[in-house]
């Protein structure tokens, strides 16, 4: 049976297993009206038939699909000739491989003799009886379950309680996968980087300042080393960066004092639904708008003031990507303006303070740890940005503070060392993880900065 | 020493009252029963009992309404308050003396549906009228809240907060000299003169209202509007506020609105009770204390004193 069938089945054998439970809870306290003499509402009941009908036998299969493949291929290599099964492991592998093709009806890159053919009929054999046996299994386990729970129902059964304790695993279950991904992929970044910095030395990596990753082909042709300094990534990250904050900051400051203190309610409802629409727009359109517009925009404007500008500038998708962050400065200075208790407000515009000197002199200070948490927030935000930054800022590893020219940063130089084809160890590949490795160290510390200095901040006034 | 005062600049010129805003005549509506502290209907009456004038005007208020909205909170209401007199506020919650107390010093101005109707003059001056700034009015019309809210500044700086935006001093050591001056008639510089420098939000409740009080009083205001000052502060900080406040009334008009009785008559020269955004009845504390002459206010104190 298709394990799709198997599930389908199982979620109606569920839904059976509810209605059976709740009714027979009723059933035993004699009838629908005497629902009193439960110690669970009936509904509990159901659930808790229906969990001992489903999570057993989905236990089992999970636990078979794991080490089904290993079995069957362990078997279908005891049936072949002796000679084969002591072939190196490499040559085994493409060995099963192979068969498994046949099996499959794909392509197979080796001649078909009786043997090969013999190995694939019989390893569809066993995944055959072994899907059987399995769809056997798995509805007997569940009917066995569902029966037992059913006959447990007790007027007295606690089954509320175990209902909890189920539906608290599975949220623990839930949110513990989320930290546990972030763990697997610092660690997957952190062994690759590791692999790296045996090819290229940390030094060089941290503080060398040419940007080549070009490794040739063939040993002795020009430039086969490559060169990992990764300095000029960084700069070029830091420059994009401070460019995109003297743009939000300033303006996102001023549009929430604006939105919090200035305007009347009417504006306000309709300027910060738009403002979340803006932090909406996915960052390729962002690109789309610095590249075609802001890009030659800035351009022609540079050029007409006597500078010589690149046809894609580090200024460009600066102003871009602090376009792109103005919502989130200003939302999280939004946030912190208002926490500051209305009896400030109150207290300063009752000794007669105007409201440019309430605000400036009295709320802005006492936001002000907000003000900055949120700031570092946007700055590791465009520290991340890449979409942008590929299409308007360009791929030139330059080491320069000119705002006129071609830059390229972190994130740019990792998507660029992954596309198309490559060798997964080649130390161009691998560039990639430790620059990965260096962006998520520093994201991570300017958040944690930015999360304790807003939340510290928001117990001040608790 | 010339000292750029935003205050001086825009002192009232004559005195002289305009008439920018609409009297409505609201007397109509006195003529209904209300219920009273228990809930028993009790005649109004068409006027306010006792005398709302008094000798020696500062503050007059002529037939203020006040809205918020559709929600008339303030009704009629015509109210005289002397120079250098402490006069209380009483009533139930929700009959609208924080809204009096705010129209006051034009503190609703920054309410988007307050209105205000009627006329309030100071010293003569109609403080509606529309070339006046607000924030003048507030320098002379010092306010003092239910909960003490020192900026999150140092002592020295919530003190001089209000010196410095209205440019009373000219140099450091005369600001220093008001912020010393200002703290020692607040009753607070003996406690806090070695810890200028530590944050106002450091000090106890008790000490946080007084800084409060002297923030107030460095502007050098005429009127000091304080309402509940005491309600959030324990039995001890509250009589030192209160002692704090027979000295101040030597040289400031107090408005003070307050839930407890006894507060009322101990710092009070005169009482108004309000009720449902009416003025029942105003007169000298020991008077409506003794001998309320309104149902409602004789209703609304035994109901208090027990
Ligand atoms: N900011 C406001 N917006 C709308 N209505 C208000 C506001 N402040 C007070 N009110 C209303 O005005 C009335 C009087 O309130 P308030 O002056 O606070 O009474 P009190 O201080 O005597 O308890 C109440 O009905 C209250 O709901
Ligand atoms: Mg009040």
């Amino acid at each position: 049976m298709h394990s799709t069938t198997l599930i389908l089945l199982m979620g109606f054998m569920s839904i059976a297993a509810f209605y059976l439970g709740r009714s027979r809870s009723l059933a035993v306290v004699g009838g629908p009206g005497r629902g009193k003499g439960l110690h669970s509402l009936p509904g509990y009941h159901g659930y808790f038939v229906s969990i001992w009908c489903v999570l057993p036998p989905l236990a089992l299969l999970s636990g078979w699909m794991l080490v089904e493949p290993g079995i069957i291929t362990a078997m279908v290599v005891k049936s072949l000739p002796a000679s084969q099964q002591e072939l190196p492991a490499g040559e085994l592998n493409l060995l099963i491989n192979n068969i498994r093709n046949l099996a499959t009806g794909d392509v197979v890159s080796a001649a078909i003799n009786a043997d090969f053919q013999r190995a694939a009929d019989l390893y569809n054999e066993y995944n055959a009886t072994s899907r059987r046996l399995l769809s056997v299994l798995v509805l007997g386990l569940a009917a066995l379950g569902g029966a037992l729970a059913w006959r447990r129902i007790h007027p007295d059964l606690r089954a509320r309680n175990k209902v909890e304790t189920v539906i608290r695993w599975a949220l623990i279950v839930a949110s513990s996968i989320a930290v546990f991904t972030t763990i697997g992929i610092v660690l997957s970044v952190l062994f690759e980087a590791i692999v790296f910095f045996q090819k290229v030395p940390v030094s060089e990596f941290l503080f060398g300042t040419t940007w080549s990753p070009q490794t040739a082909i063939r040993a002795d042709q020009v430039g086969s080393s490559g060169s990992f300094g990764a300095v000029p990534l960084f700069a070029g990250t830091m420059l994009i960066t401070a460019i995109a904050m003297i743009v939000a900051v300033p303006v996102g400051l001023m549009t929430a004092i604006f939105l919090a203190e200035y305007s009347s309610a009417r504006v306000r409802g309709i300027a910060k639904p738009l403002l979340e629409i803006l932090a909406g727009i996915p960052t390729v359109v962002y690109g789309f708008f610095a590249a075609l517009t802001v890009a030659p925009w800035v351009r022609r404007v540079g050029e007409s003031a006597g500078f010589e500008v690149a046809s894609e500038s580090a200024l460009a998708a600066g102003l871009v990507m602090g376009i792109m962050i103005i919502p989130l400065v200003s939302s999280l200075t939004d946030d912190a303006i208002n926490a500051v208790p209305s009896a400030m407000r109150d207290g300063a515009l009752g000794l007669g303070s105007t409201r440019s000197e309430t605000m400036t002199k009295v709320i802005l200070p006492a936001a002000l740890p907000g003000i900055v948490g949120g700031i570092l927030l946007a700055v590791s935000r465009a520290i991340g940005e890449t979409m942008i930054v590929v299409m308007a800022a360009g791929l030139a590893a330059n080491l320069t503070a000119n705002p006129f020219s071609a830059v390229t940063t972190v994130t740019v130089q990792i998507v660029t060392l992954l596309v198309g084809d490559q060798e997964f160890d080649s130390a161009k590949t691998l560039a990639a993880f430790a620059l990965g490795l260096m962006l998520f160290i520093v994201t991570l510390i300017l958040n944690i900065i930015g999360l304790y200095t807003v939340r510290k901040y928001r117990e001040q006034y608790e | 020493m010339v000292v750029a005062s935003r205050k001086a600049a825009y002192h009232h010129k004559d005195g002289e009252m305009t008439e920018t805003l609409v009297k409505k005549n609201m007397s109509a509506s006195r003529t209904s029963a209300v219920p009273n502290y228990r809930g028993q209907q009790v005649e109004l009456g068409r006027e306010t009992v006792g005398n709302v004038r008094c000798a020696n005007p500062f503050m007059v208020a002529e037939n203020v309404n006040v809205f918020y909205g559709d929600n008339h909170a303030i009704k009629d209401v015509t109210l005289e308050i002397g120079k250098k007199e402490v006069i209380a506020l009483i009533g139930p919650s929700g009959c609208g003396k924080s809204t009096f107390l705010r129209c006051l010093n034009r503190m609703n101005d920054s309410i988007e549906s307050a209105r205000v109707t009627g006329n309030i003059s100071l010293d003569g001056g109609d403080i509606y009228d529309k070339t006046l700034d607000p924030v003048v009015l507030r320098a002379r019309v010092g306010m003092v809240f239910q909960k003490p809210n020192p900026f999150p500044k140092s002592i020295y700086d919530n003190v001089a907060y209000g010196p410095r935006i209205h440019g009373l001093a000219g140099d450091r050591a005369e600001l220093d000299d008001i912020v010393h001056r200002s703290l020692e008639r607040a009753g607070l510089l003996k406690e806090v003169k070695d810890r200028l420098d530590d944050p106002g939000t450091s000090l106890s409740g008790g000490q946080q209202q007084r800084l409060c009080i002297a923030r107030t009083i460095a502007v050098n205001p005429e009127v000091i509007l304080m309402d509940e000052p005491c309600s959030a502060l324990d039995p001890i900080a509250t009589a030192r506020i209160e002692d704090l406040m027979d000295e101040l009334c030597e040289d400031y008009a107090i408005v003070i609105v307050t839930h407890s009785m006894q507060q009322a008559a101990r710092v009070s020269r005169r009482v108004a009770y309000f009720h449902l955004g009416y003025l029942v009845e105003v007169d000298d504390t020991d008077k409506v204390f003794t001998n309320p002459h309104h149902k409602l206010t004789e209703d609304y104190i035994t109901g208090r004193i027990g």
